[in-house]
C-alpha cells in the first residue's frame, strides 16, 4: 500500500505501473476479506433524512445513535460482539428510504433497523421491514405504525405517538369553550396530530373554528394568513415540524398574530427555536419527548447529557436527538438480553423490557409495540428569561408515562 | 366570504408575486441576454442570504447587508463568469447548464461546510418590525418595504435597460452578437457586467427573503423552481414577462390557498404546464427563438 501512495502520482515505470496495479487490485478485494473476518459485528441500519427540511433533526439523532453504539463498544459489545450503525441517507423521500432500507437488509446484512425520521417514511420504511421480517424501531412520531392495518410484529415505535402528544399539549392549552384553528402540513404528521387534538378538543369542550391544510416544505406561509385571521380563534394550532414549523411560526408572528391569539404546537422543537431565536418563539407552548433541562429532575438525562457533552464537545443534546439515544439503546439492551441477534428472541425481549436511560422510565406496550413514557409540555422562554444561551424553554408540565393516554390496542384493532 | 378576506388575500397574492418576481429576476436577465440557463440560480440565492447575515452580524445593521452581500456576491458572480462559463460559450447549450448545475452543489456543500446545515435566524431589521392596518387586515411592514424595493429595481432595470446606450448595447447583443463584434463593441465585457448583474439581483433577493425564513443551506432549491416557473410562464429571457408572470403567479397561489390550501403549491406547476400548452414560447416569449 505505501508502494502505491509513492508512485501513483509519479510518471510510472511499467514495473512500477505493474506494482501498484496489483497493489490496487488488492486493496479492492480488501473489503471482502474485512467482511469475511468480522461477520460477527452486529450491524444496525440507521437510514435518516440527512439532506432537507428535517436535516438538522436527523443530524442530531445520529449522534445520538453513535453515543449509545459508542458507549455499549466501550463495555466490549453486545455479549462479546462489536457494534456498528450503518448512517444512511432517505433524503425524506418515500422511495429513497425504500430503497435504502432495502439495500441495508439485503447488501448489508443489518441485524435490525432503527430510524426514519417522517411520519411518512417511517411507513415506507416499515414496509420494507415488515415483508421481510427485519426488527424495525421507529423514532418518528406516528400514529398508523401502530395500528392493525400497517402493524408488524416486528416494528416497534420508540417516540411518542400523536395521540399521547397532543393529549398532553391540549390538556394544559385547550379550555371548554375555546376557539381553535388549525394550520396543519398535508401528510402523515399532519393529518395525526390534527386527528389528535381534535379528539383532545372534543373531550375538554374546545370548538374548532377552521382547518387549513398546507403542502409540506412551503416557505411562505402569507397566503394562508388572512384566512387564519378571519377565524378569530384563541388558539392557533400550528401542526408542521422541521424548517416548517420556523417559517411558519416566523410569519405568524410578522403578520401579527400572536398579538391576538395562543400559538400552540404538537411538538416544539429544539432546532426550530435555536433557528428563529426567543422573540419569535416567546410564549409559544408545544410538548416534547425530551429536553435537556430535565436533568435537574431525572439523574438518567443527567448521566445521558454528561456523556453527549463529553463525546461532542460540550453541545447538549436535542429532542429529537433524544430518540437516537433511547431508541438505539433500547434496541442493544434487548439483544443483550436476547443473548444475541436472533429476530424472534430480541421481538420478546424488547416486549419485556424495561429501560430508564435518557428521560425517566419506558417499557414497550406488548400489544402494539409502543413506547410508553412522558411526555413534557414545554413554553418557549422570553430572552430576558434565559439564564444560559440554551435555556430555551421552561417545563409547564410533565405527564408521567400511562397506557391511559394511548388509545387502547382494541381500539387500534388489535387483539390485547 | 366577505369582501376584505377576498380583497386581503389578493393584496397577499401581489406581495407574494413580487417576491417570486424578485426570485426569478437574475435567472430571467442572465437568460436573456447571454442564452445561458443559470442552475445554480437557487444557490447564488442562498449565498446571497448567507453573505448579507455575515455582513449584518460585522456591522450590526441590516442595511450594511443588503447593500453589501449584493455587490459581492454580484463580482463573486462575475469571476465565475469570468473563469468558468466564458470557456464555453461557442459550445452546446447543456454546457453552461452542466456546469451551473454542479456549481449549485458545491456552493450548498460549502455553505454546509462554514456554516453548518442548521438554520441561522436572521431577524427583522428593527425599523421594519410590526404590523399596519390596511383597512382590509393586517399587514407586515416588511413585506411592504420589500414590495417597495422590487418596484425600485424594476424601475431602475427598465431605465437602465431601455433607455441608456449601455442597455442599447446589451439589447442588441442578445439578438446579434457578432454584428455587435463587427461594429467594434466588446460584447465579452458586456456580458460580464450582465451576468455580475443578474447574479448580484438573485443575491440581493436572498438577502431580502432571508428575514421572512429561516437562513438555511437548502433556502435555494425551491427558489429555483419557482424562479424556472415564473421565467417559463413569462417567456424564457422576456422580463416584461416575469414581472406579469411573477404577479399571476403570486395571486393564484393566494386564491388557491383561499379555495383548496393544499392545493397552494402544485398550482404553478400546473399553470405552467396550461401555459405550455396554450402558448409554448410563454406569454411574453417570441415564437421561435432558440435558446
Amino acid at each position: 500500500m505505501t508502494d502505491m501512495k509513492h508512485t501513483a502520482f509519479f510518471p510510472l515505470s511499467r514495473r512500477a505501473a505493474l506494482k501498484g496495479l496489483g497493489a490496487g487490485a488488492s486493496l479492492l478485494a480488501m473489503p471482502w476479506i474485512v467482511r469475511a473476518q468480522t461477520s460477527d459485528v452486529i450491524k444496525i441500519g440507521f437510514p435518516m433524512p440527512l439532506t432537507g427540511p428535517f436535516a438538522a433533526e436527523a443530524k442530531d439523532q445520529v449522534k445520538s445513535a453513535q453515543l449509545a453504539v459508542q458507549q455499549i463498544n466501550d463495555k466490549g459489545g453486545v455479549v462479546g460482539r462489536k457494534v456498528e450503525l450503518l448512517v444512511r441517507d432517505d433524503k425524506l423521500n418515500a422511495g429513497e428510504a425504500a430503497t435504502r432500507a432495502l439495500e441495508l437488509i439485503e447488501n448489508d446484512k443489518v441485524n435490525a433497523i432503527v430510524g426514519a425520521l417522517s411520519s411518512a417514511i417511517q411507513l415506507a420504511t416499515n414496509e420494507v421491514t415488515r415483508a421481510r421480517g427485519m426488527l424495525y424501531i421507529s423514532i418518528s412520531q406516528s400514529d398508523s405504525i401502530n395500528e392493525v392495518k400497517d402493524f408488524s410484529k416486528y416494528t416497534f415505535h420508540e417516540a411518542l405517538n400523536p395521540t399521547m402528544t397532543t393529549a398532553a399539549v391540549a390538556k394544559h392549552t385547550f379550555k371548554m369553550g375555546a376557539r381553535v384553528a388549525y394550520l396543519c402540513a398535508d401528510y402523515a404528521y399532519g393529518h395525526e396530530m390534527l386527528r389528535g387534538f381534535k379528539r383532545a378538543g372534543d373531550a375538554i369542550g374546545a370548538v374548532t373554528v377552521g382547518e387549513i391544510l398546507h403542502p409540506i416544505g412551503a416557505p411562505d406561509y402569507s397566503t394562508f394568513i388572512p384566512r387564519i385571521s378571519a377565524m378569530s380563534p384563541d388558539i392557533l394550532c400550528i401542526c408542521n415540524f422541521g424548517r416548517d414549523q420556523a417559517n411558519s411560526i416566523k410569519q405568524a408572528v410578522d403578520f401579527g398574530l400572536k398579538d391576538r391569539m395562543k400559538i400552540v404546537v404538537p411538538v416544539i422543537l429544539h432546532n426550530q427555536r435555536l433557528a428563529v431565536g426567543p422573540d419569535v418563539f416567546e410564549g409559544v407552548i408545544g410538548g416534547s419527548n425530551y429536553y435537556w433541562g430535565m436533568e435537574d429532575t431525572v439523574p438518567s438525562a443527567k448521566v445521558f447529557n454528561d456523556a453527549f457533552r463529553a463525546t461532542h464537545g460540550g453541545a447538549t443534546p436535542t429532542d429529537y436527538g433524544a430518540y437516537g439515544y433511547t431508541g438505539v439503546m433500547s434496541l442493544l439492551l434487548a439483544m443483550q438480553a436476547a443473548g444475541g441477534t436472533v429476530t424472534d428472541k430480541m421481538v420478546a425481549s424488547l416486549e419485556g423490557l424495561k429501560y430508564d436511560v435518557a428521560k425517566g422510565p419506558q417499557y414497550y406496550r406488548k400489544c402494539d409495540h409502543q413506547s410508553v413514557q412522558s411526555v413534557l409540555v414545554l413554553e418557549s422562554k422570553k430572552k430576558a428569561e434565559m439564564k444560559s444561551d440554551l435555556d430555551f424553554f421552561k417545563i409547564l408540565a410533565t405527564e408521567p408515562a400511562s397506557e391511559s393516554v394511548l388509545r387502547s390496542c382494541a381500539e387500534l384493532g388489535l387483539p390485547t | 366570504m366577505d369582501f376584505s378576506l377576498i380583497a386581503m388575500q389578493l393584496f397577499s397574492g401581489i406581495a407574494l408575486g413580487a417576491i417570486l418576481v424578485m426570485a426569478a429576476l437574475g435567472l430571467s436577465i442572465i437568460f436573456g441576454m447571454l442564452g445561458v440557463v443559470n442552475f445554480s440560480h437557487g444557490a447564488m440565492f442562498m449565498v446571497g442570504a448567507y453573505a448579507g447575515l455575515w455582513v449584518a452580524s460585522l456591522t450590526g445593521s441590516f442595511w450594511w447587508g443588503l447593500f453589501v452581500a449584493p455587490i459581492a456576491i454580484g463580482m463573486f458572480g462575475m469571476a465565475v463568469e469570468f473563469l468558468l462559463i466564458r470557456p464555453l460559450y461557442g459550445r452546446s447549450v447543456d454546457d453552461p447548464l452542466l456546469l451551473t448545475f454542479g456549481l449549485g452543489y458545491v456552493l450548498v456543500e460549502a455553505v454546509r461546510i462554514v456554516f453548518g446545515s442548521d438554520g441561522i435566524p436572521f431577524p427583522t431589521p428593527s425599523q421594519l418590525r410590526g404590523v399596519v392596518n390596511l383597512g382590509i387586515g393586517y399587514f407586515p411592514i416588511y413585506r411592504l418595504f420589500v414590495v417597495g424595493v422590487v418596484g425600485a429595481i424594476l424601475l431602475a432595470l427598465w431605465l437602465l435597460l431601455g433607455k441608456t446606450k449601455f442597455g442599447l448595447i446589451v439589447r442588441a447583443g442578445a439578438r446579434d452578437p457578432q454584428i455587435m463584434r463587427v461594429l467594434g463593441v466588446d460584447i465579452g465585457k458586456v456580458w460580464l457586467l450582465v451576468f455580475g448583474l443578474g447574479v448580484g439581483l438573485t443575491a440581493l433577493g436572498g438577502v431580502l427573503a432571508a428575514p421572512m425564513r429561516t437562513v438555511n443551506p437548502e433556502m435555494g432549491s425551491l427558489v429555483l423552481a419557482e424562479a424556472f416557473v415564473v421565467t417559463v410562464i413569462g417567456g424564457m429571457g422576456s422580463l416584461v414577462g416575469s414581472v406579469v408572470a411573477g404577479l399571476l403567479v403570486g395571486i393564484a397561489v393566494s386564491m388557491t390557498a383561499l379555495i383548496a390550501p393544499e392545493m397552494a403549491q402544485i398550482v404553478m406547476f400546473a399553470l405552467m404546464a396550461l401555459v405550455l400548452l396554450i402558448r409554448p414560447q410563454g406569454l411574453f416569449g417570441k415564437s421561435g427563438v432558440q435558446a
